[in-house]
């Protein structure tokens, strides 16, 4: 007996302020501007992807101490960009990454509730947490948190939000014109929470939003952040595309469900993945090849290097070898505000085994940097991609993926057009969303009736 | 130049729930189980630019409504519970094409960072319709929500120690403004260059650190979101009292104010005005709107009545912050038309009944005005700015 065959998840990452994002190409729109979202969602929506996925940063990255110029710059504030997607969307669900560390629970809660109103229950929060002070300096808490404390103040800061969207349990608004009684119960959205990092009372004062809370992501790879998706989330944002590592991951992070009293649907993993299509297989190796050129340039292969040097390398030449140095590994960072250097963690090993790769294979810093970076994870003709993706989720190396075009705001229009019928005609993607709520999509329970099948159970 | 004849004036709606009066959730219009859907704010919104009205505003709170001028009353006959009002503005931002968005932000216990992008963002999305209505709260339960500071508890609103916390709510609420607005400077116009040549996508010359230190926050910035359409959206602030004049003489576009008549009008005018030359804004266009609750109804005595029925329900006789008139469109035109005289640049109406009055102001009031040619026939501009009549600002960081 084969198993049955597993639904696919898709959902749309809006081209990210990294360099995966080809801003240079002639085809590469707005960032900002609202029709690239509008664009951008609609197509997801029309391929019938289950959300679209919006990242955050609260402060600007620099490098060397000046604003770093070579990726795209500038993004919309996450709520309210989602806000405005539901007054152009039906179906597509909206998340967004809402940091727990520079923020506060019954601010974020009542975004949320409100977003999960104004979408007719399409809210979904990544809930990520950081700790640099860098970023802190924006913010009137600054950056007091330890690094060891940040997934403690996620866990309750989370914790505290489903406290406040349970305030309220869905009933409370009579609006009996009437008798004149609007509420039925004059404490509804009443709470009290004292802990280690909010000790807050009161009312919430938004009723309880179709979703009852949000659908909750987290994207940490570490043991902690494992932990965390393990007990508290629905999703996971990860990065293990490939079959073996996603293979791992997937299993290790299912397998943390069971003490937490959940079966393993009750945890989608959905990593992000690049692709590159084209009408053949070869000519999509070849434009994959074209696009990551495209995405590091001489100078961001400088830049890129610095991440593991510590060091200005801006009198290198990108077509000349590797520097001869070694890295500076005291702990001041050149690069400030981006997750990705945090990779590198014995930076003298790495750039050993740099220089020894570039000797051998003869390449240049910017060779080394393209060869070195991240390969597109589905390259091909629409036929390749689509069987690539289908065999990754059957064998159990993710329940989808969260897409990431390299053009702003089309790059989605040609899988839409290609891969997704392809995916349909497997009959392993929906042809009609399957409910009002991202949760219908999800396959996940509404939090009212998660809770009285727990009750049952116990 | 605007094609709006001089002796024109401008008009905004506050949209709060159901209306201002407390007992409008019972009125046969009012739609109160639709409060929380983004149908009923854009039906609202719809109607405002109906009649071609310069904004709309949206109340808001960071805590549950309350009769109880300091503290909850934890009452079950009035409409309790809101959505956020930067979301509710987005949500109907891309379903309208001409009329401002202005929602109210609270200062007290929020990042002005979050803000001052939240703000922008609302501009893109509108392209060039955003605004923020600026407001403090003293409330102690509000601050226990956020359990980030106490605010001493206000004993009487006329004392030295109420004098003390409101000035200082004010101070953070300036301070926030500020920030704001430098944030929304913090990238020049033209900083995304897009240069293949250098690889730069930005010329980052052009953005700007704001380097705020305050008593309440310190931000450094830049934001992380380009300079809005409008370059500064709409700040507009509603006053009372000598405190927070000073606040929309120096830092606002628009300020709400409540004369209730015209020799009121004129001192505050003039008070406001005064502290604006203070600060040394004289130069600067300022907004004075009236605010004004209504009850608007073709027969006089239909609107009285409507007025009476509403608080024989609601138990008690409505009084507000803000005069409230009670009768026809045509005889709340001569009131404006009167305040007009005193200063005033346009009027903030708070419908009484959201579904009544508003459509009372959009098919009633506008064209008695416009007959009287003192009101728009047409949106004449894009943005808010222009229904305003501001020009666009040139950035603080780029040379005339």
């Amino acid at each position: 007996m084969s198993k049955p065959l597993k639904q696919i998840h898709l959902a749309a990452h809006f081209p990210g302020v990294n360099n995966t994002t080809v801003w240079s190409d002639p085809r590469a729109g707005s960032h900002i501007e609202f029709s690239s979202f509008a664009h951008f969602a609609q197509t997801a929506e029309r391929a019938k992807f289950d959300f679209l996925f919006l990242a955050e940063g609260l402060r600007l990255r620099e490098q060397g101490g000046k604003i770093y110029d070579l990726d795209v710059v500038g993004r919309p504030d996450t709520f309210t960009i989602l806000a405005a997607l539901a007054a152009v969307t039906e179906h597509l669900g909206l998340t967004g990454t809402i940091n727990s560390t520079f923020n506060e629970p019954y601010e974020v809660a009542r975004q949320f509730a409100s977003l999960d109103h104004l979408s007719g229950g399409r809210s979904a929060w990544n809930v990520v947490t950081s700790w640099d002070a860098f970023t802190g300096e924006n913010f009137r808490r600054g950056g007091f948190l330890p690094q060891e404390e940040r997934y403690s103040r996620a866990k309750e800061f989370l914790a505290t939000a489903n406290e406040l969207f349970d305030s309220w349990h869905g009933d409370e608004i009579l609006a009996d014109q009437e008798t004149g009684t609007f509420l039925r119960d004059a404490k509804a959205g009443s709470f009290v929470h004292t802990g280690q990092h909010f000790d807050i009372h009161g009312q919430f004062n938004v009723p309880r939003s179709p979703q009852g809370r949000p659908v909750v992501f987290q994207a940490g790879d570490s043991e902690e952040g494992r932990e965390f998706a393990a007990s508290e989330a629905d999703a996971i944002f990860s990065r293990h595309a490939t079959l073996e590592a996603g293979q791992a991951f997937y299993t290790d992070v299912k397998s943390r469900l069971a003490k937490y009293g959940r079966r393993p649907d009750q945890l989608l993993i959905l990593p992000a993945a690049t692709f590159t299509l084209a009408d053949t297989d070869a000519e999509a190796e070849e434009l994959a090849k074209v696009v990551r050129r495209q995405q590091v340039s001489g100078a961001t292969a400088i830049k890129h290097l610095e991440f593991v040097w510590n060091r200005d390398l801006s009198s290198y030449d990108p077509d000349g070898p590797l520097p001869d140095i070694d890295p500076d590994v005291s702990d001041n960072h050149i690069s400030k505000g981006r997750a990705q250097v945090r990779m590198y963690r014995d930076p003298l090993t790495t750039a050993r085994e740099w220089r020894e790769l570039a000797a051998a294979n003869n390449w240049s810093i910017r060779d080394l940097v393209i060869e070195t970076g991240n390969r597109q994870n589905f390259i091909g003709s629409a036929e390749t991609i689509a069987r690539t993706i289908d065999d990754l989720v059957q064998a159990d190396a993710s329940d989808g993926f969260i897409l990431v075009p390299h053009i702003t705001p089309t790059g989605l229009d040609e899988f839409a057009d290609k891969v997704v019928p392809l995916l349909q005609e497997r009959g392993v993607f929906r042809t009609e969303y399957e409910g009002p709520t991202l949760r219908h999509q999800l396959g996940l329970a509404h939090p009212d009736d998660l809770q009285g099948e727990q009750r049952a159970a116990s | 130049m605007s094609s709006t004849p001089s002796s024109s004036l401008h008009l905004a709606v506050a949209l709060d729930g159901t209306g201002w009066h407390p007992a409008s959730w019972r009125e046969p219009v009012a739609r109160p189980r639709h409060l929380f859907t983004a149908r009923y704010w854009a039906d609202l919104v719809a109607e405002a630019e109906r009649g071609l009205l310069d904004f709309v505003t949206i109340e808001d709170g960071l805590g549950p409504q309350s009769s109880h001028w300091l503290d909850p009353d934890e009452r079950t006959d009035q409409v309790r519970g809101r959505l956020d009002a930067v979301l509710i503005a987005s949500r109907v931002a891309p379903l309208t094409r001409h009329i401002g968005l202005v929602p109210t932000v609270v200062s007290t216990h929020t990042e002005p960072f979050h803000i001052s992008k939240a703000i922008a963002t609302l501009d893109y999305v509108s392209t060039g319709r955003a605004g923020l209505r600026v407001q403090v709260t003293a409330r102690p339960n509000e601050a226990a929500h956020f359990g980030r500071r106490t605010i001493p508890r206000i004993q009487a609103y006329d004392s030295p120690a109420a004098r003390e916390v409101v000035t200082d709510l004010f101070d953070e609420a300036a301070d926030h403004v500020e920030v704001v607005r430098r944030l929304w400077d913090s990238w020049e116009d033209d900083a995304e260059i897009r240069d293949a040549a250098t690889g730069r996508f930005i010329d980052r010359d052009k953005l700007h650190y704001i380097g705020f230190e305050g008593r309440h926050f310190s931000v450094k910035g830049p934001s992380i979101t380009p300079r809005p359409p409008q370059g500064q959206p709409i700040v507009s602030a509603l006053a009372h009292d000598t405190v927070p004049y000073r606040l929309v003489a120096r830092a606002a576009d628009v300020g709400y104010v409540t004369p209730h008549d015209t020799g009121q009008a004129r001192a505050i005018v003039a008070e406001i005005r005064a502290e604006q030359a203070a600060a040394g804004r004289v130069d600067e266009p300022l907004h004075l709107f009236g605010d004004l609750v209504v009850f608007l109804d073709d027969d006089p005595a239909e609107a009285a009545a409507r007025r009476e029925r509403l608080d024989t329900l609601a138990g008690q006789t409505y009084t507000s912050d803000a005069p409230i008139f009670t009768g026809t469109p045509s005889q709340l035109a001569d009131q404006l038309q009167e305040l007009q005289t005193a200063g005033l640049t346009g009027f903030r109406l708070r419908p009484a009944v959201a579904g009544h009055d508003l459509p009372a102001i959009t098919r009633g009031l506008v064209p008695e005005l416009q007959r009287r040619d003192a009101f728009r026939h047409t949106y004449e501009a894009d943005t808010l700015r222009g229904l305003l009549g501001l020009a666009r600002p040139a950035n603080r960081h780029v040379a005339d």
